[in-house]
């Protein structure tokens, strides 16, 4: 979709450093938070951590092999309902929830995928945009489950009849780290035969079915596996409020997410990080000076699309893919 | 009783049909003729409800409302299109459904300074009060009867615009072969710059005639807008004549949906149980509908020619 001229995604110079200095940095975020007297940064990270481990998911499938999935919000919401409505009937182990959270989020990817993958571009776009309000509505109408007014959890998972997430650092902690795994799973991944087989799909599809590969299995094995690292995040996000609500699901949200991956740049992995750093701090600090902050938002955005294409990654990291 | 009650459903179920098929036939001549994916049609649907808000406010008069309203969504999708849109047309999907998307957010927010956040409406003016009589004594509001008539008109209107008009005959060609129609020395900016007004005012149309029945309120546009779409993905995206059919069926299988499922549940499961499951499945089923429409046929129900 954005045309990259280099088949194979390798970041060249700065750009490598990226994501490893994004991860020192958000490690080094409680301590600094406790020494400046500011809790609640550790909490808002954590919220951006929790967003990058599904902007990175979607980044797989929208920036290496163009499926601009405009339902992505859904798996998040899967894998939080997951969790909650486990914690509702009074299963609060991590081991089983998160788990079933991610095999959630894959399972309705596996569903899903199968039937959006037949279909190209913009009826891709529009069908992901459908099944994610499919979900939202489904989720709305739980009325065993809170309905519209969303679920509240009692309290976070527990692991073997402990409750260490309770501790908000202990959290933040366990966020980063299924950051960074997902992340070096992530870049693993797309350098791996896999991933290349899922480029040179979005780069020519003709000529992969034509040199034997079937485009349509692979595309549907990177959609599940964007679901399941999606659905991972939804399970941190219930934990992390707490509370679980349809509205975790909107469209809006969807677009918030393609709007992350974007800004930070696609098809990079450490861009879709940056880019839900950057879009959560600007919402967080344009929220304070005014509440009708999407007004400066909005056209912020169509500037960027305008104006400066590729994203920051491309601008702190210099040319990455393509460009 | 039964039976009204069926009629009445069926009669609201065509007008949800022909509100939808007003904004989605904008959405899909824009993406027919400029491969271009407008995510900001809801807002200009819900911009012109507004609009008629204001000058309802200023005149007193639905009908003179209506006009303004109509010229100022003309005017203002226009506006947009010479700032934004237009920047957009060579640029893929991705960028689009982005900028637009820049757009809606800005527009809702707007919309919520100019006109607040509390829902708004304008009456339904004296000439289109009343009922018409259904059967024993069950009457349906004049102004939904109204609805339906003009959306049907709106449909004629623009089936005779698009197949016995010039415009029309560049539209088609331009949506088939833009390059090549440019190439024959059409204008093809200013062909887009018409198809775009034109869309917005059919949008504008539509959230003027939901007014006074539906609130006026930020962010209205934007379930429309969803539904839309799944009546071009249905239809096939760029064919009028399937938004035409394909707003119809969604429109008529959501309502009754809605009406009867929990019934028709009941009918086979504990009540308790049909309760739950009823308005889940009743709003999944258009988006199942629309599922088994592309399993079985990718393109939709009435693919264009030349896409």
């Amino acid at each position: 979709m954005s045309a990259p001229s280099s088949p194979v995604n390798k970041p060249i110079g700065a750009a490598r450093q990226v994501a490893p200095v994004l991860l020192i940095l958000f490690a080094a975020v409680p301590a600094l938070a406790n020494a400046a007297d500011l809790g609640f940064a550790t909490q808002m990270v954590s919220r951006i951590m929790i967003y990058a481990i599904a902007a990175l998911s979607l980044d797989i499938i929208l920036g290496y092999g163009a499926m601009v999935s405009f339902g992505h919000a859904a798996f998040i919401g899967i894998g939080a309902y997951a969790v909650g409505i486990a914690s509702a009937h009074d299963l609060w182990d991590a081991s089983i929830t998160f788990p079933m959270a991610m095999l959630g989020g894959g399972l309705f990817a596996l569903v899903t995928g199968a039937i959006c993958l037949r279909t190209r571009g913009v009826y891709f776009i529009m069908i992901t945009l459908a099944f994610g309000q499919m979900a939202y509505f489904t989720a709305s109408s739980l009325s065993a489950y809170g309905g519209d007014d969303g679920l509240t959890m009692w309290g976070r998972s527990e692991v073997f009849g402990y409750s260490p997430l309770e501790n908000e650092t202990t959290f933040y902690y366990v966020v980063l780290a299924c950051l960074a795994s997902c992340y070096v799973f992530a870049k693993a991944l797309v350098g791996s035969r896999f991933g290349r087989v899922i480029v040179g799909v979005r780069e020519n599809r003709l000529r992969m079915q034509a040199v034997g590969f079937n485009p349509y299995a692979y595309q549907l094995v990177a959609y599940v596996i964007a679901g399941m690292m999606a659905g991972l995040a939804g399970a941190l996000l219930a934990n992390h409020t707490e509370f679980v609500s349809p509205s975790t699901m909107s469209w809006q949200r969807s677009g918030d997410l393609i709007i992350m991956v974007v800004l930070g740049g696609t098809g990079t992995l450490h861009g879709a990080i940056l880019g839900a750093v950057a879009y959560l701090a600007l919402e967080e600090i344009l929220s304070h000076v005014t509440e009708h902050w999407r007004v400066f938002f909005g056209p912020m955005l169509i500037l960027v699309v305008l104006f400066a294409r590729g994203g920051l990654g491309r601008l702190i990291g210099g040319r990455g893919a393509g460009g | 009783m039964t039976a009204t009650l069926v009629a009445v459903q069926v009669l609201n179920g065509l007008q949800l049909g022909v509100l939808l098929f007003l904004v989605a036939a904008g959405l899909t001549l824009v993406f027919g003729v400029m491969d271009f994916i407008n995510l900001a049609h809801g807002v200009q649907y819900m911009l012109g409800a507004y609009l008629a808000v204001t000058f309802y406010g200023l005149t007193g008069s639905f009908f003179m409302a209506l006009i303004l309203a109509l010229l100022a969504a003309l005017a203002f999708g226009l506006l947009l299109e010479f700032l934004v849109f237009r920047h957009l047309y060579d640029r893929d999907h991705l960028d689009q459904v982005l900028a637009t998307f820049g757009v809606i957010l800005f527009l809702n927010e707007g919309v919520r300074i100019v006109w607040g956040a509390a829902p708004l409406s304008y009456p339904i003016p004296d000439l289109l009060k009343g009922t018409i009589p259904l059967m024993d004594g069950f009457g349906y509001p004049i102004y939904r009867v109204a609805m339906i008539l003009s959306g049907l008109a709106t449909a004629v209107l623009l089936w005779v615009l698009v197949t016995r008009t010039r415009v029309g005959m560049l539209v088609r060609a331009g949506a088939t072969n833009p390059r090549m129609v440019a190439a024959l020395g059409v204008d093809i900016r200013r062909l887009f710059m018409v198809v775009f007004g034109f869309g917005a005012m059919l949008a504008g149309f539509a959230g003027v005639m939901a007014g006074p029945i539906f609130s006026v309120e930020p962010g209205m546009g934007d379930g429309v807008l969803i539904l839309a779409f799944v009546v071009i993905v249905i239809g096939g995206i760029g064919s009028i004549r399937g938004a035409f059919v394909a707003a119809l069926i969604i429109g008529l299988v959501d309502t009754l949906g809605r009406s009867f499922m929990t019934d028709i549940f009941k009918t086979m499961m504990a009540p308790a149980a049909a309760n739950q499951v009823g308005p889940a499945i009743a709003s999944m089923l258009i988006y199942l509908l629309m599922a088994g429409v592309l399993f079985f046929r990718p393109t939709g129900l009435f693919p264009a020619a030349g896409r």
